[in-house]
Formats: structure tokens, C-alpha cells, sequence
């Protein structure tokens, strides 16, 4: 093939367009984009991503991505921490606290079960779960997963595991469909199925 | 308009099989397709059949179903009337590099779809094929995939239970295979197979029972057999003994107990995808398997002329019907009776055959279309 760019160029193509939402096509026009507004954009995001990459830790208590470690919301004084809210990713915590929907303590447990993908109980982070539900203090554990076998699979695991625990244990409420993932529910159904969440 | 049954008034075809490009009203009562071996009249009927979820008439792969020669994919669009007035659907696939090519877009009244489950929503639609001729004599694989679809004509969300069971029993069936399997991860599978078990066994009783009566009422006195439906399976055995949450009970308790069975066999034993349908020739007292060929036949056809009433029933409209090579089975007094049955029951009905005589009874108000090498006229 016939090189129409220098190797910087078609690299920055390449890396942009592994990034989600993102295909080839508009890898290139982003590339483009950034090149062109030099100054204005090239530069702060070099900047930025810099200092992502020095900064950014995981939370060694709840699993969020944060600059501090424990993150923000752990060390929050204003959140009540006798109860604990589990989701999958860190993109269903953050689907949360856009909607505004809770103000307990999360627990990120990295993906979920699933026999066909090789992921098993020791890939994700339940046994944190388990030692942080013992905690004095803590009253209930909520399983914000989603609505897929995955996900219910899991939550039944961790029910499981939590039970000669003195904590209390529920799952999201009706609302969120069947299949349904958090990340993509709007505000208002979210913020609903967490009020009427029911024990597990 | 909104109309009494489910109507297919314009079809419009791009590189779908033998079919460059294809514009047709069909008339909204029966249809018959005429034409040669080969001419297309399958093809025609298969795309009415992409109208509802799945993959159509044939099962075919998507690819399968791109014009040869042609490199964009292919594309239905129909304009379908409905108590619910006109709906614009269309359905499209693309060839693409990165292996999404099992799926295909679903576009309704303009908008783009999540999943082509919405179909249902818009469509009805039943068909009967040469390749269902085996269906008493056949595996138990092909009538219970014929049962559930016909579970799912009334209840859009049976597909989606029997997809979640199979997804549970394969993750069984995987972890079974571990030299120590974990046992609370398990029961947490088994659980929720149980769950889903008890639905689809409950979906499926509710089904035939519905389809016996329609049986009942419909055939009696007609051209066609009527037949006793019986349905067997672990959990719809239980059912019709015990309460759902015992059946529920039941089963989880004996997945537990088969474990090492299963994990012996590489498979689970029992459970809803080991049910079958079992179907009697009612005046013959004897099981359709051992009728002759044309028994069969009759007695299929009468299966689905009672699950198009069912459907009329449950949804308010009658079913699109598409009956392939039919009629080319039946003698004239049984095929005029097939018109007979079609007519009473309102549906748009759409009957292929290679020979025009097949259809001299079907008198006026049908609508008559000849193929030939993908083009369809009107006579
Ligand atoms: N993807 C395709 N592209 C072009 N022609 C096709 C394709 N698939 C099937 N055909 C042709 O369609 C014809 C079969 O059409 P069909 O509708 O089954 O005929 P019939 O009128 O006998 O029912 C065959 O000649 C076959 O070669
Ligand atoms: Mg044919
Ligand atoms: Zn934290």
C-alpha cells in the first residue's frame, strides 16, 4: 500500500481508533482535528493524558479510578458508610453518581462471572467485598448489577458468600429491563430502581 | 388503513436472493405465486418471512441471502397495515470485516432498532415449508424449535427465556467440566436455570393448551384432521402435577443431584431442551409419526391453520400466512377446503406452486402472480 502519511501520523491514527466509539474512519478525522488546532487542543490533551498517566491509581478499597488512593468518594465524610453499593465496572459507579441515586460506598468488582470467558471468582474482586461487608458498621450490601445472566450469575455468587455476614443484601429493583446494562439506562429509571430496590 | 389481520401491501426488494430489485402490492387476501423450479417463489416468500424476528423461512445464514454478484448486502422493505394502522419496516444486512455480519438492522417507521425482537410488535407471521414434512417423523430438536416458535407468535418474550436458559446451561455445563468445580457458583447457574425452566415449561403448556382448543373449533368438520397435542418434559410433566415454585424446587434439586451425571455425559440430561411434543392423529387414534406421508401432511396443515387462529385470537389479527408448495399436495376437495379455511379466517395468505391449475378454485378476489428468473407480473 502506498503510504499517504508519515509514521507519527498513521500511529496516532492507529491509537485513536482502538479507542470505544471509534472507528477507523473517525480516527483519521480525529487525528486530523487535532493536528489542526495544534494549540488549542494537541497540546492541553498531551498534557492531560500525561498527567492521567502519572496520577490516576485504583482505589484499593472500592476499585474506582481516582488521583488519590483511597479514591474521593471513599474518604467522602459525608457518605454513609454502612451501606455499600456493588457494580461491575467503573462505568456503572459513574452512571450512579451522574444520576445522583446513592450515597453510600461502592465496590467496583472489575467484570463478572463467566465460565465461557474464563473469568472466576478470584479474577474479580469479591474477596475484598467479603473482608470490607465485615467491617463494623456495615448494614447493607447492594448488587447493582446488570440484568444479564452475567451479572445475575455473580450476584448470586456474592449473596452467597455474604451470607453468615450480619449484613442485609438486595438487588436493583424492576426497571431495569431484562439484559438491561446500567451504563446505558437513563437517570431517571436508575434513580427509580434504586429506591425500590428489594432484598435479594 | 388500518385493517382486520396483519397485511403485507407493498414489498420492496433490493439483491435479497435472485431478486435485483423487486416492487410488489399483493393483494391482501390469497396469494398465489406461480412460476417454474427456480423461478423465485421461495424467495419471495422467505423475505416476508425476515418481516419477523429469527432468520426466516429457510434458517439461512444472512450471507446466504445477498444476490450473487451483488457487493452491498441486501435489504427488505414493507409497508404492513394492522389494527394499529400502516407500518413501514424494513430490514437490511451489509457484508463488514469484523465478524458482525451474524446480525442484520431492523428499521421501523423510519426509526433504527435495537434488536430485531420488535418485529413481533409490528408482524405476525407463520410459515409452512417442503423441509417441515418431517417434522412428526423427525428429531425432537425440530418440533420443539417449531413449538417455541409457535409459543413465542403469542409471547415476544419466550425466545429470549429459552436463549437465557441455553446461555445458563452451557456456563453449567463448562464449569462441570473443572476438576472441582465450584459448588456455589453452581448453584448460582442452577438457580437461575430453574428460574427460567419454570417459564418456559409454563409458556409452552399455555401454548398448546390454547392450540388444542383452536384445534377443536376450527378443524371440526373441515378438510382437515384434527390432532391431540401432548407435551413431555421434566418440567412440564411437573407442572401439570404441582405448583410452578415446587416444579421450580423440583428441578433445581435434581440439577444439583446430576452433577457428576452431567459432568459423565459433558452435557445436561434433563431440563427444557430435552421436551417434546407429541401429536396423535385424533379420528385415527395413532401417533403422527406412524401416519402415511399425506396424513402428516394434512395433519400439519391443520396444526397450522389452528395456530393462525390462535394468533388471530391472542393478537387481534390475523397472522401472515406463507404456505410453500402446499397445495401441489392436497386433492381438490382438500385444497378447497385450505382455500375455504384461509378465507374464514381473514389472512393475507401467500401459496406457491408451480402449476396454475393448483389454484383455478381460489375464484376472483385472489390476487394470481407469476415468477420468472426474479420478476414477478400479475395476470
Ligand atoms: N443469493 C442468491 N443470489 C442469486 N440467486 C440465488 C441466490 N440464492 C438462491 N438463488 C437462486 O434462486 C433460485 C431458487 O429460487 P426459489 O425461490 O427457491 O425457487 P422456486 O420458485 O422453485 O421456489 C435458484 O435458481 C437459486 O440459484
Ligand atoms: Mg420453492
Ligand atoms: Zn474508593
Amino acid at each position: 500500500m502506498r503510504r499517504t502519511t508519515g509514521p507519527e501520523i498513521e500511529r496516532l491514527i492507529q491509537v485513536l481508533a482502538k479507542l470505544p466509539g471509534l472507528g477507523p474512519r473517525s480516527a483519521r478525522r480525529a487525528a486530523l482535528h487535532l493536528i489542526k488546532n495544534r494549540e488549542k487542543l494537541l497540546v492541553p490533551l498531551t498534557t492531560a493524558m500525561e498527567d492521567a498517566r502519572d496520577k490516576v491509581t485504583i482505589c484499593s478499597d472500592c476499585g474506582n479510578v481516582d488521583t488519590s488512593d483511597p479514591c474521593t468518594l471513599c474518604r467522602d465524610p459525608r457518605r454513609d458508610r454502612s451501606i455499600i453499593c456493588v457494580v461491575e465496572e467503573v462505568g456503572d459507579l459513574w452512571a450512579l453518581e451522574r444520576a445522583g441515586a446513592w450515597n453510600g460506598l461502592y465496590h467496583v468488582l472489575g467484570g463478572t462471572l463467566s465460565a465461557v470467558e474464563g473469568i472466576r471468582p478470584e479474577d474479580l474482586s469479591i474477596a475484598r467485598l467479603v473482608e470490607r461487608a465485615g467491617h463494623e458498621g456495615v448494614k447493607e450490601v447492594v448488587l447493582a448489577v446488570n440484568a444479564t445472566v452475567e451479572g445475575q450469575t455473580t450476584a448470586h455468587y456474592i449473596i452467597d458468600r455474604l451470607k453468615d455476614l450480619n449484613v442485609a443484601t438486595s438487588k436493583l429493583a424492576h426497571g431495569v429491563p431484562v439484559g438491561g446494562e446500567l451504563d446505558y439506562l437513563d437517570e431517571g429509571t436508575l434513580t427509580q430502581a434504586m429506591r425500590a430496590r428489594r432484598p435479594f | 388503513m388500518a385493517s382486520s389481520s396483519f397485511v403485507v401491501t407493498r414489498l420492496t426488494l433490493t439483491d435479497f436472493r435472485n431478486y435485483a430489485a423487486l416492487r410488489l402490492d399483493p393483494g391482501p387476501g390469497l396469494v398465489a405465486l406461480t412460476g417454474a423450479n427456480g423461478a423465485g417463489k421461495t424467495n419471495l416468500i422467505e423475505a416476508v418471512s425476515l418481516l419477523a424476528a429469527g432468520r426466516g423461512l429457510r434458517g439461512a445464514l444472512f450471507e446466504d441471502l445477498a444476490r450473487q454478484g451483488a457487493t452491498r448486502g441486501w435489504a427488505i422493505a414493507a409497508e404492513v397495515a394492522s389494527p394499529e394502522g400502516e407500518t413501514r419496516l424494513g430490514t437490511q444486512w451489509m457484508p463488514e470485516g469484523d465478524g458482525s455480519s451474524q446480525t442484520r438492522q431492523v428499521v421501523v417507521d423510519g426509526m433504527p432498532q435495537k434488536s430485531p425482537g420488535i418485529l413481533s410488535h409490528h408482524m405476525k407471521v407463520i410459515w409452512l415449508t417442503p423441509a417441515m414434512d418431517r417434522l412428526f417423523a423427525g428429531p425432537a430438536s425440530d418440533r420443539r424449535r417449531f413449538l417455541d416458535r409457535l409459543v413465542t407468535a403469542n409471547d415476544a418474550e419466550h425466545g429470549a427465556r429459552v436463549l437465557v436458559f441455553e446461555k445458563l446451561m452451557r456456563e453449567r455445563n463448562l464449569l462441570l467440566e473443572d476438576m472441582r468445580p465450584d459448588g456455589v457458583w453452581l448453584s448460582g447457574l442452577e438457580a437461575q436455570m430453574a428460574e427460567a425452566a419454570a417459564a418456559i415449561a409454563a409458556a409452552r403448556l399455555h401454548a398448546v393448551q390454547a392450540l388444542q382448543n383452536h384445534i377443536k373449533f376450527l378443524l371440526k368438520g373441515s378438510a382437515f384432521p384434527a390432532s391431540i397435542l401432548s407435551l413431555q418434559g421434566d418440567l412440564e410433566d411437573r407442572l401439570k402435577a404441582m405448583p410452578a415454585v415446587q416444579a421450580e424446587d423440583e428441578y433445581r434439586r435434581l440439577l444439583l443431584e446430576s452433577r457428576g451425571l452431567d459432568k459423565a455425559a459433558g452435557r445436561t440430561l434433563s431440563g427444557p431442551h430435552r421436551s417434546d411434543l407429541l401429536v396423535t392423529h385424533e379420528p385415527k387414534s395413532m401417533a403422527a409419526a406412524l401416519c402415511s406421508t399425506g396424513e402428516q401432511k394434512a395433519l400439519l396443515i391443520g396444526l397450522i391453520l389452528a395456530q393462525a387462529s390462535s394468533v388471530k385470537e391472542e393478537s387481534g389479527a390475523a397472522p401472515v400466512l406463507l404456505l410453500d408448495e402446499v397445495a401441489a399436495h392436497l386433492d381438490r376437495k382438500r385444497r378447497a377446503g385450505l382455500f375455504e379455511t384461509l378465507k374464514s379466517l381473514g389472512a393475507q395468505s401467500f401459496m406457491t406452486g408451480t402449476d396454475e391449475a393448483l389454484f383455478n378454485g381460489l375464484g376472483k378476489d385472489a390476487d394470481f402472480l407469476h415468477v420468472e428468473a426474479g420478476i414477478v407480473t400479475r395476470q
